[in-house]
């Protein structure tokens, strides 16, 4: 492994002085110049000089002789592969630039070609300079000489340069690799190549007999080669048919979408296509309407290249979902016949959606597939291509794809979470077609909590995902549970990290429980009856059953072992950003009635949250931002949820435990417990407001007086201030109660243990703002405009307008109360 | 025609490639940070979406990219390990199996910008403390590209004996390439059966043995 030998000769290599370097450079050209066989000393070189070249950021730029060396005998064709290799990884890594060089030297010989085209492809800065190996591969392509060898890897280039440059084929040399492509995938030689080794003297006649290629369960192939053909050897159409198949895909992707010859006669094929469903409703039978149309598009060699090549691919696909069926002998095949299983169904679809014709012909089979893989988790990746070709096709073709979503939301999350590839291919399936999902499927939303799964164990990689992914799962109905949810998260983590375990162990095993007892007794808990119906609840796959708000406690209580593991602390790391996610969201569609639901649950939850200390802090911050916004959206939730929050604000415990949010709900109550924003805002609401906050200051200071150290920090005691006196200031009978509050405060504010433990500012800020707010309230009118700014502050104007009317208001009332002051003190 | 169908069309054609190979470390590294990763195998296939023009530069922006990459799958296989409190067992030479037994394996997805121009999928498979990576375009067919990258894994772990001591990663890199340009040939994944992959493993076992 990776060890400080290792490191000290990356050193060696980044920090070889200049002097040495060009010594080393001479040496290399004198041995490539010495016209013999290189040996080891110089490919030990080459070696060398490949890692100095590589092993920083910053280029090496080589003498121009040796580049011109490296150049010469990189084209030339006598050197064994590991010179060519070297050759083209020196060049590659180094400067100056071979794209010029190397493309001019391309020769009629193709076996360079590929380390050629490496060099090239991986210096090219623009079009022009690929274009040269784009038209040497193609003029091979085109010389019908029958010995002409063509560069083996004349096809992954291709693909290579039509993804950097669609436009880089003209529109007849398309056709002509599609014509070529149509040969190599559909009617590669079903023999087995030609072995390199001939045979013995007495088996010689005997090799010569062709030898049939096999599928991969050993019986004999019909029909035609395909990659899940295998044989001893294979012939050079038997190579192009794989590179072909593997290919394909793009090539459609980039070619067929044009349509330029085939976008009428798909038009039509679509309208008689319609016409044949309208004619016959039993459009899967052999009708004579339909085989017409498929006949119209299908296997006459006089169609045009690109329809061809569709009609070919179609067929290939076909049947390797035919071959795929097949019990492989060898795991590695049974792996690719996966592979094909996914190509197939996305080619499939792809071709569906250039000639809707198709979907008629390919539904049969891809239902067919479906049946034989949804039972076997082991296929489960397999089913997400299959539900992406429902999703787009089973409307037209008036198939039933509810089985299909079925299986991908409800079975695969909650069996499958910690897999984490089908976990990524699910998500994206979901970001990809997310818009169609949310009106389409109504088992997506409904299987938010399944879906959730997935992040909950993988959050950290799934977290951005699931940002995208959140909106479009939410809806009225589902918000409030959502929410919860999201809550619950890490407790969902830690369940599932539990369901993991208890499937891998058995109870008799409970000595190999390597994370101690903590782990076990948790284990234990999940096994239990008594907590089944808990558990249930957080591992349920859809939402809307069951509520157990009332035993989450319990749930957390259970759980509370667990709340350091890191798979929880993970999880509970993306929940802050998620809320966010999901409030900035919510507050679109909302209406009051849902956002004064919301605005409870925050405060609700904010007792009932899972353990895990800095998580609690991050949720008190983020709800703090959020009831805010909420509030400020329909200030009548105040008078909606008055109990709640008089409960909530007037619990001095709250002081302790969640200060943030504590201080943002009594500043609420301060800003839009106002008639202005609810009629219903009576002078008895707010005044039982003002007696439950009355109670808590009066509490703070009974308590200061009485222990020590006081420990309530001098924020909130200025904002319950603040909200007092704007209170009062809407209900003035109220005034010369909430004055007596603050003149206590300031006594009690100068008082010795006070004194002792809060900082001079603070006490000082304290009894400033009391005085402010004594003298402001002497001016009931003044106080109550002042200390009323919500509906005038919505304007933003007044940020930045320094003649609007507050700012001056401001300055003239501070003005009235210094010279009202002033003459108090000298009267 | 069906053109307004959401569907890969319209991200553009560039979507069924690789875009690169990595091998590096996940292990902290004494020169270099902590989170840092050290590149010891990169290999870029074909013309990329690079905004620079001097060659010198383009280069610079290329290395500055792989090395994001690595520090970013760094960062979440550590995360992986540390959730699956799964401690690593250290395997010696010929034990290569067992090590790539427990490997652990992950796929990510790289937004546009972060640090490719264009989105990416990237699989990750950690053996011990290095990470073999391969970066394909979004919708490459990723049960085709694990098996890839899991046959490139093994295949480096045997032949550059990335188990023992030595510095066969560093200075027998041109193997890798080797490796590459079979199973990856300019960022193409394959679909070999056991007897592509068979005659493609002969050949390489031919390689260097002149």
């Amino acid at each position: 492994m990776y060890s400080t030998g290792n490191e000290s000769l990356v050193k060696q290599a980044r920090e070889i002085q200049d002097e040495e370097l060009h010594k080393f450079y001479g040496r290399i050209s004198k041995l490539l110049n010495a016209n013999r066989d290189h040996g080891n000393e110089t490919i030990d070189s080459l070696q060398r000089l490949n890692l100095i070249v590589s092993a920083t950021k910053y280029a090496k730029t080589l003498p121009p002789d040796l580049k011109k060396k490296l150049q010469t005998l990189l084209l030339s064709k006598t050197h064994p592969e590991q010179f060519q290799i070297l050759f083209t990884s020196i060049l590659r890594e180094s400067l100056p630039l071979s794209t010029q060089e190397l493309s001019a030297g391309l020769a009629q010989d193709t076996r360079s070609s590929s380390y050629v085209a490496a060099v090239v492809l991986s210096q090219a800065a623009n079009k022009d300079d690929v274009a040269p190996v784009c038209q040497h591969l193609l003029k091979h392509l085109e010389s019908r000489q029958p010995d002409g060898q063509i560069c083996k890897h004349t096809l992954p280039i291709l693909s290579k340069l039509i993804s950097y440059s669609p436009e880089i084929l003209t529109e007849d040399q398309v056709n002509l690799v599609s014509r070529k492509l149509v040969d190599w995938l559909r009617y590669a030689s079903l023999q087995q190549g030609a072995s390199m080794s001939t045979g013995g003297f007495f088996s010689g006649p005997r090799t010569r007999q062709p030898v049939p290629v096999t599928e991969v369960d050993g019986a004999v192939a019909g029909d035609f080669f395909t990659v899940l053909c295998v044989g001893h050897s294979f012939g050079e159409d038997q190579w192009m048919n794989m590179y072909a198949f593997s290919m394909i895909r793009k090539w459609l992707l980039t070619y067929d979408a044009e349509g330029t010859s085939g976008g009428e006669s798909a038009h039509l094929s679509q309208i008689q296509f319609m016409l044949s469903q309208l004619q016959d409703d039993r459009s899967e039978v052999d009708s004579s309407v339909v085989s017409m149309v498929s006949a119209t598009s299908s296997s006459s060699r006089l169609l045009p290249p690109k329809e061809r090549l569709r009609e070919k691919a179609f067929e290939y696909c076909h049947r390797l979902i035919e071959q795929s069926d097949r019990k492989a002998m060898k795991r590695t095949d049974t792996e690719l016949q996966k592979a094909c299983i996914v190509e197939a169904v996305t080619i499939m679809d792809i071709i569906c959606k250039e000639d809707p014709s198709y979907v008629y012909r390919a539904f049969p089979s891809v239902k067919a597939l479906y049946g034989r893989l949804s039972g076997e988790l082991a296929y489960a990746r397999a089913l997400i291509p299959i539900a992406q070709f429902y999703l787009n096709h089973s409307e037209m073709a008036a198939v039933d794809s509810e089985a299909v979503f079925r299986q991908l939301f409800s079975r695969y999350p909650s069996e499958l979470f910690n897999e984490p590839a089908l976990a990524y291919e699910f998500v994206q399936f979901c970001r990809a077609n997310m818009a169609v999902l949310e009106d389409g499927v109504a088992l997506y939303r409904q299987s938010f909590p399944n879906i959730f799964k997935f992040l909950a164990w993988t959050s950290p990689a799934l977290v951005a995902d699931y940002m995208e992914l959140l909106p479009s799962l939410m809806c009225p109905d589902t918000a409030v549970e959502i929410l919860h949810s999201l809550l619950d998260l890490p407790c969902l983590a830690a369940t599932l990290d539990l369901q993991q375990r208890s499937a891998s162990y058995q109870a008799s095993e409970r000595v190999l429980w390597d994370h101690g007892s903590k782990v076990a007794s948790v284990l234990e808990a999940f096994r239990q009856p008594s907590y089944r119906g808990l558990f249930l609840y957080i591992l349920r796959p859809e939402a809307g059953s069951g509520d157990t708000i009332d035993r989450l406690k319990m749930l957390h209580e259970v759980l509370s072992d667990m709340a350091a593991s890191p798979r929880v602390v993970q999880c509970a790391q993306v929940v802050p950003v998620l809320l966010h996610v999901f409030f900035n969201n919510v507050t679109k569609f909302a209406d009051e009635k849902l956002i004064s639901q919301l605005a409870l649950v925050l405060l609700e939850r904010s007792s009932l949250l899972y353990n895990i200390k800095q998580f609690k802090i991050e949720l008190f911050r983020v709800f703090s931002t959020h009831i805010r916004t909420l509030c400020k959206l329909h200030p009548s939730l105040l008078v909606n949820q008055s109990r709640e929050l008089l409960d909530f604000a007037g619990s001095t415990a709250n002081i302790y435990s969640k200060e943030e949010l504590y201080t943002n709900v009594v500043w609420l109550i301060g800003e839009y417990l106002s008639v202005v924003h609810d009629p219903r805002c009576s002078v008895e609401l707010i005044t039982t407001f003002f007696e439950g906050l009355e109670a808590v200051l009066f509490e703070i200071t009974q308590v200061r007086q009485s222990v020590s150290p006081p420990s309530y920090p001098p924020r909130v005691i200025t904002v319950l201030m603040t909200t007092l006196s704007k209170l009062a200031s809407r209900s003035q009978d109220l005034i010369p109660r909430v004055s007596l509050s603050l003149s206590k405060l300031c006594n009690f504010a100068r008082s010795r243990l006070v004194l002792a433990s809060y900082s001079e500012e603070d006490t000082e800020e304290i009894i400033t703002r009391a005085h402010e707010l004594t003298n402001l309230l002497k001016l009931p009118s003044v106080a109550q405009f002042v200390l009323a700014p919500a509906a005038l502050g919505e304007s933003p104007r007044w940020h930045s307008d320094t003649n609007a009317s507050l700012p001056r208001a401001m300055r003239t009332i501070s003005g009235l109360l210094h010279k009202q002051s002033s003459f108090q003190q000298s009267g | 025609m069906n053109t307004e169908v959401d569907g890969p069309q319209e991200e553009g054609p560039n979507d069924a490639m690789v875009c690169c190979f990595l091998i590096h470390t996940v292990c902290s590294v004494s020169a270099l940070s902590s989170g840092g990763s050290r590149v010891l195998h990169s290999r870029v296939f074909g013309p990329e979406d690079n905004t620079e023009s001097d060659p010198e530069r383009r280069r610079l922006l290329q290395k500055e990219r792989l090395l994001a990459l690595a520090r970013r799958v760094r960062t979440a296989v550590c995360l992986y390990r540390d959730a699956a409190g799964t401690s690593c067992v250290e395997c010696v030479l010929g034990e290569e199996a067992v090590a790539l037994g427990e490997a652990e394996f992950g796929v990510l997805r790289l937004s546009a910008g972060e640090p490719f121009p264009a989105e990416r999928t990237v699989l990750w498979l950690g053996v011990q403390n290095l990470a073999f990576t391969l970066v394909c375009e979004m919708h490459e067919n990723l049960l085709l590209a694990e098996g890839t990258l899991r046959n490139i894994a093994r295949h480096c772990m045997e032949e550059l004996r990335l188990l023992g001591p030595g510095s066969e990663i560093l200075l027998k890199s041109d193997r890798i390439d080797a490796l590459l340009h079979r199973y990856v040939p300019h960022g193409q994944l394959l679909f070999l059966n056991h007897r592509f992959t068979h005659i493609l493993d002969k050949e390489l076992s031919a390689y260097g043995t002149k």
